[in-house]
């Protein structure tokens, strides 16, 4: 090993420790936060960590809020966006990476159009549209505009992942005589694992912190969800801003669980996709 | 029979993807923009009727919405740039083989996993001097005269939001060029290698190509979302103070949900969604000329 690799190796290292310092420094915060106990909250202000930790606010979370309704909402909520947006991405992706057709353009602007506009352009229609068939203050409701909103992206997200698939694969099972849905199926989907995992993670991530239409839409507190949840816990409480942060990092941890599991597989995923290619 | 099945193909395959943007995203698009030609406010039962471009007008004479606008670009600049920069970097840092590899990466990438308005919060709560460390950090380095929240200073208070949005964004480019980065074949680095190419030889002709599509597609993408991603500012500053960090997004919501008047709301979205189409047509040519000449 040369001097010249050693310190390029050290940069590395420091560049990544830099990194990965910035991602979690916010965090850790937020963590310190939620188990300073209030007495010491603004004494002990800048200290890294409280001379005395205390789960206080988590016991108030956990038993005297509507917290754990409002996290089970979201989980709901989140999961069945995230499953229904795959499947219907995953179909126009393929559709968009293999097939040549006339209309193909329109298609890709129209869902371009659709990452252009100011979704909150669509409160006041939406709501109007929604409210006569009953889907306002319901979770069938929600997930039906978070589909809507997650699939463009999702579609082009899919695509760009077939596009790194060779072509060959599925042209020879179809020579062999499956029709295009099978090979699709248990050819080209397997090979796009990687891809469909982030691609759940990208939607299920953006329906759990969705906050403005679930405002708009939801006002009962059957149907709330955690963004919703949290903000009027904080006008109710008259903002104890560690009660606060201990139901921010609980919100956090199906969001984080989920997020590590799919990047454990997207490791894996990516890795196993490049040795085959 | 068969061709009429096999040209009926691809829209079998985008049809759900159609059938849900069209009835979920346009049908309630067009709604909206004849409200920016009504009288719509929420809460009033008599309101509705056309009032041609009377909010347009309104909207010329508006200095608050002047500023926004030139804060759109300001805030919506800097974040992707800083974003895919960084967001790039990590990738690039990410691509070559390590001990901890994984973690590094899983930990990198939390940012991601974290609620928007959640991570608001959180970088507000850093802002501030009573509990937050920054402002004494910045005022030990010497950069403020004395520990107080940048969020309050007008001068200051855009880059709260921005750092906010950059440790959320980074992620984000993160991933997508790392994906790309990855689905390059090795072979090609060790070939390049054998005829002697360097390492910048390598980026430059085997890197760069491979992950420019990705890259225009994302940022594309990502300065439109950006544009019209409110929730930080909405939590961290509300637009303030003094309508500093106000963009026209944030400028929406504040119109449709403190005045509850959606005509004008819609106005200023009709705007808003006009110079994003100019500024996407912009790339799109841009594009197409780029790969002509090639």
């Amino acid at each position: 090993m040369t001097r010249k690799r050693i310190v390029l190796t050290v940069l590395h290292r420091l560049a990544v420790l830099a990194y990965v310092a910035f991602a979690l420094f916010p965090l850790f915060w937020l963590l310190k936060v939620s188990v300073t106990p209030t007495s010491l909250l603004y004494t002990e202000g800048i200290r890294l960590w409280p001379s005395q930790a205390s789960l206080e606010h988590y016991r108030f979370v956990l038993t005297h809020s509507s917290f754990p309704t409002f996290f089970l909402n979201s989980t709901i909520v989140s999961g069945a966006t995230a499953v229904i947006v795959t499947i219907v991405a995953s179909l126009a992706g393929y559709a968009m990476s293999r097939f040549v057709f006339r209309g193909k353009y329109w298609i890709v602007g129209l869902l371009l159009l659709t990452q252009m506009f100011p979704l909150v352009m669509l409160i006041a229609p939406m709501f109007k549209m929604l409210s006569p068939l009953g889907l306002t203050n319901s979770l069938t409701g929600l997930v039906i505009v978070y589909v809507a909103f997650n699939v463009p992206f999702a579609t082009f997200l899919m695509q760009s992942f077939f596009d790194g698939i060779p072509k060959d694969l599925e042209d020879a099972a179809m020579i062999d005589g499956a029709t295009r849905f099978t090979a699709f199926r248990q050819i080209v989907l397997p090979l796009t694992l990687p891809g469909i995992a982030a691609t759940l993670g990208f939607v299920f991530t953006a329906a759990w912190s969705e906050l403005l239409f679930a405002l708009m839409l939801i006002s009962g507190n059957q149907a709330t969800t955690f963004p919703v949840g949290l903000l009027s816990f904080v006008s109710k409480f008259s903002v104890d801003f560690g009660q606060m942060m201990a139901a921010g990092v609980l919100a956090l941890i199906p969001a984080c669980l989920f997020f590590l599991l799919i990047q454990r597989y997207l490791v894996q995923g990516l890795t196993a996709g490049a040795v085959k290619g | 029979m068969q061709k009429i099945a096999t040209r009926l193909e691809p829209w079998l395959y985008s049809a759900p993807v159609l059938i849900l943007i069209v009835a979920i995203m346009l049908v309630p698009l067009a709604l909206g923009v004849s409200y920016a030609f009504r009288d719509i406010r929420l809460l009033n039962p008599f309101s509705g009727a056309f009032v041609g471009f009377k909010h347009f007008r309104e909207l010329a004479g508006d200095g608050a919405f002047r500023g926004a606008l030139v804060n759109t670009l300001w805030w919506t600049f800097s974040s992707v740039i800083l974003q895919f920069l960084f967001g790039l970097i990590l990738a690039l840092l990410l691509n070559r083989p390590f001990k901890g590899r994984a973690l590094a990466q899983a930990l990198c990438f939390l940012p991601w996993a974290v609620p928007s308005f959640l991570s608001g919060l959180d970088w507000a709560w850093m802002f501030n001097p009573v509990v937050g460390p920054i402002p004494h950090w910045l005022y030990a380095l010497g950069i403020l005269s004395e520990p107080s929240n940048i969020l309050s200073d007008p001068e200051t208070a855009m880059w709260g939001p921005i750092v906010a949005n950059v440790w959320w964004g980074i992620p984000f480019f993160a991933i997508t060029m790392l994906a790309a980065l990855q689905a390059i074949p090795k072979d090609l680095y060790e070939a390049a290698e054998i005829d002697g190419a360097g390492p910048i030889e390598r980026f430059r002709s085997i890197t760069v190509p491979f992950l420019a599509p990705t890259m225009a597609i994302s940022i594309l993408l990502r300065t439109v979302w950006i544009a019209n991603f409110a929730d930080l500012i909405i939590v961290m500053t509300n637009g303030g103070p003094a309508d500093r960090t106000q963009i026209v997004a944030s400028y929406i919501f504040t119109q449709a949900f403190r005045r509850l008047d959606f005509g004008y709301a819609s106005a200023i979205a009709l705007v808003l969604l006009v110079l994003l189409l100019a500024y996407s047509m912009l790339i799109v040519v841009l594009r197409q000329t780029m790969l002509t000449r090639h």
